[in-house]
C-alpha cells in the first residue's frame, strides 16, 4: 500500500515537472525535382509545462539525421613519395546527413557524457566503426570522416541556432544542400534543463525524388541495358542532328 | 541556371557544364580525340562523383564523335576497314579493362592506378608528339616532308596482310587489333575515349596516312564509347542522362567548329597544340601524385 502510494506520488511529481514537447517541421515531404538546389527546413514547436510555469531555464537541442549507410573509409599515405591508399576502416552506420542546432553552446547545456548519449554534436555521432581495434586509429578515422562530410556540407553544427521565445516557442532553421541522399530523415527535439534531457520528441521528414528525376533513377537502376541504349541513342541523335544542322548552314 | 542531376544526386550550374562540353567538343573535332581526358578530371574537380563523371563523359564522347565521324566521312577521312578491326579489338579490351578495374578497386588502389596511368601515358605521348611536330615545323620551311611516313618495323613483321586502301597501307590486321585492345583497356580504366593514344599510335606505329587518322580515330572512339556506356549502365549504373545531355549540347556544336578549323590549320601546328595540352594535364596529374592530396580520406559504399 505504501509502495503504491509512493509510486503514485512519483508519477504525479514527474507529471508535474516534465514538460511536453510539441514539435513540428515546416515540410514533411521534401520533393527533389528539376531545379532542386537544396531547401531550408524550419523545425519549430512548443514546450508545454503542465505546471503552468513559463520554462525560462529550458534549452532546446534539435538533431536532424538522414538515412544511415555502411561505408569503407580509405586513408591515403605517402609511400615512396607517392600518395597511395593505405589503411582503411569500416563504419556500419554513417548518417548520410547530420545537423544539430541548439539554443546555447552544447558544453554549457550538458556534459560530454550526455552529449555522447544523445549525439549532440558531429563529434558524438555513433558511427559504429568496425575493423581496426586500436581506439586511437578509430578516432583518427572518425575525425577524418566527419571532416570530409562537413566540408561537403552534409554534417553541421549550429550552436545558438535555436531561438526560444517566451520560454515556450522554439524554432531552428536547418538547410539541406542539393547533394542530400533521399530517404526518411528524423528530426529529434530535446528539451534540456540543468544538464538533463527531460523531454524529447521525433518528427519525420521524407526526402524523395519525384517526376522525371524519380523516373530517371528508377530506369537506371532497374532497366540498366535499356537505359544505356537510350543514353547512347540520345548521344548519337544529338551528334548527328548537329552535324545535319551545321551542314545546312 | 541550376540543373539537378538525378544520378549524381546534386545540382550544378548548367551553363558551366555546357561550356565544358563545348571545350571538349572543339578538341574532339580538331584533333580526333574524344576529350574525355579533359572532361572527366574537370567534372570531378567540379564536385561530380568520380564514377558518374567517368561514365557520363564516355557517353558524351559518343555524341561528340558522331558529328566528327560524319564530317570526316564526307571528306573521305575515315578508313572504315581499319576502324572496324580496331573496334573489334576495342570491345575485347573494354572487357579486359572491366576485369582490371574490379581488381584494382578490390585492393583499393584504383584512383592511384588511374592517376599513374594518366601521368605515364599522357606524359610520354605528349613528349613524343611535341618533339615530332617541332622537328616537322623546323623542316617544313624548305622541301615537303609528307612522303617520309613509315610504319614501325614490328608491324611489318606480323603475318597475314590486308590492304587498307583508305590508310594507304598493306599490313597485318593484327597490328590495329592489338592497338584497339590496348585502347579499349584504357577506355574502361581511365574513363576516356582513348583518342589521345590512338592518334599517335596510328601515326607512329601503324604509319597511317595523316588525312584519315583523325576520322578513323573518331570512328573507333564512337563504337568503343558506346560499348563502355552500355557496360557502365549494366554494372556501375552511373550514367547520368541529364549530365550527358548538358555536355552534349556544348560538345556537338563545339565538334562542328573543331572539324572546320581542322581543315584550315596546319597539321604540325595542331599536333604541337595537342601535345602541349596533353603535357599540361600530365604535369598536373604528376603533381597530384606527389603533393598531399586535398582529401586524405575517400568513402566507398559497402
Amino acid at each position: 500500500m505504501r509502495a503504491l502510494l509512493l509510486l503514485f506520488a512519483a508519477l504525479m511529481l514527474s507529471g508535474q515537472r516534465d514538460p511536453v514537447l510539441v514539435p513540428e517541421v515546416s515540410q514533411h515531404d521534401v520533393q527533389v525535382r528539376q531545379g532542386f538546389t537544396g531547401t531550408e527546413l524550419l523545425l519549430f514547436g512548443a514546450v508545454l509545462d503542465p505546471a503552468g510555469r513559463a520554462g525560462q531555464d529550458y534549452d532546446i537541442v534539435v538533431v536532424l539525421k538522414g538515412p544511415s549507410e555502411p561505408i569503407r573509409l580509405r586513408e591515403k599515405e605517402r609511400f615512396a613519395g607517392v600518395w597511395v591508399n593505405a589503411d582503411s576502416n569500416d563504419f556500419r552506420s554513417v548518417p548520410s546527413y547530420f545537423a544539430v542546432a541548439s539554443s546555447r553552446p552544447i558544453e554549457e547545456i550538458v556534459d560530454a557524457k550526455t552529449a555522447a548519449i544523445y549525439e549532440f554534436g558531429t563529434g558524438y555521432i555513433q558511427l559504429s566503426p568496425s575493423g581496426s581495434i586500436n581506439p586511437e586509429e578509430q578516432e583518427r578515422f572518425s575525425l577524418g570522416l566527419v571532416d570530409l562530410k562537413r566540408r561537403q556540407g552534409l554534417y553541421k553544427e549550429d550552436f545558438g541556432g535555436v531561438q526560444i521565445s517566451e520560454g515556450v516557442l522554439y524554432q531552428a532553421r536547418i538547410s539541406l544542400p542539393s547533394n542530400v541522399t533521399t530517404g526518411t530523415y528524423s528530426a529529434e527535439t530535446f528539451a534540456v534543463t540543468r544538464g538533463r534531457v527531460i523531454a524529447s520528441a521525433v518528427a519525420e521528414v521524407e526526402v524523395r525524388k519525384v517526376g522525371f528525376e524519380r523516373f530517371v533513377e528508377l530506369s537506371a537502376n532497374q532497366y540498366g541495358l535499356l537505359y544505356g541504349f537510350v543514353a547512347v541513342m540520345l548521344s548519337v541523335l544529338m551528334g548527328w542532328g548537329a552535324g545535319r544542322l551545321f551542314a545546312r548552314l | 541556371m541550376d540543373v539537378y542531376l538525378p544520378i549524381a544526386n546534386l545540382s550544378v550550374n548548367g551553363l558551366w557544364i555546357v561550356a565544358l562540353g563545348a571545350l571538349t567538343g572543339v578538341l574532339s573535332g580538331l584533333f580526333g580525340v574524344g576529350g574525355g581526358f579533359l572532361t572527366t578530371p574537370l567534372l570531378i574537380f567540379y564536385g561530380i562523383p568520380p564514377t558518374v563523371a567517368a561514365a557520363s563523359a564516355s557517353t558524351q564522347v559518343t555524341g561528340a564523335s558522331v558529328s566528327g565521324v560524319i564530317a570526316h566521312g564526307k571528306r573521305k577521312g575515315v578508313d572504315y576497314r581499319m576502324g572496324a578491326v580496331m573496334v573489334g579489338g576495342g570491345i575485347i579490351g573494354a572487357a579486359i579493362g572491366a576485369l582490371l578495374f574490379r581488381f584494382f578497386r578490390a585492393i583499393g588502389q584504383i584512383d592511384v592506378v588511374i592517376n599513374a596511368l594518366y601521368v605515364v601515358l599522357l606524359g610520354s605521348i605528349g613528349i613524343l608528339m611535341a618533339r615530332e611536330s617541332l622537328q616537322l615545323l623546323r623542316k617544313s620551311s624548305g622541301t615537303k616532308q609528307a612522303a617520309r611516313r613509315r610504319h614501325h618495323p614490328l608491324v611489318a613483321n606480323l603475318p597475314w596482310r590486308w590492304r587498307f586502301y583508305g590508310s594507304g597501307l598493306y599490313i597485318s590486321p593484327l597490328a590495329p587489333l592489338i592497338v584497339g585492345i590496348a585502347v579499349g583497356i584504357l577506355t574502361m580504366l581511365m574513363g576516356v575515349g582513348g583518342g589521345f593514344i590512338l592518334v599517335p599510335a596510328m601515326l607512329y606505329i601503324l604509319g597511317m596516312s595523316a588525312n584519315v587518322v583523325v576520322g578513323t580515330s573518331l570512328f573507333n572512339i564512337l563504337f568503343v564509347t558506346i560499348a563502355t556506356t552500355i557496360m557502365h549502365s549494366l554494372t556501375t549504373r552511373a550514367v547520368d542522362i541529364v549530365l550527358v545531355g548538358l555536355l552534349l549540347i556544348g560538345s556537338v556544336t563545339g565538334a562542328q567548329f573543331g572539324s572546320q578549323l581542322a581543315v584550315k590549320a596546319k597539321p604540325e601546328v595542331l599536333r604541337l597544340v595537342l601535345a602541349s595540352i596533353v603535357l599540361l594535364i600530365a604535369f598536373r596529374m604528376f603533381l597530384g601524385l606527389f603533393y598531399q592530396p586535398d582529401e586524405i580520406y575517400t568513402v566507398y559504399p559497402l
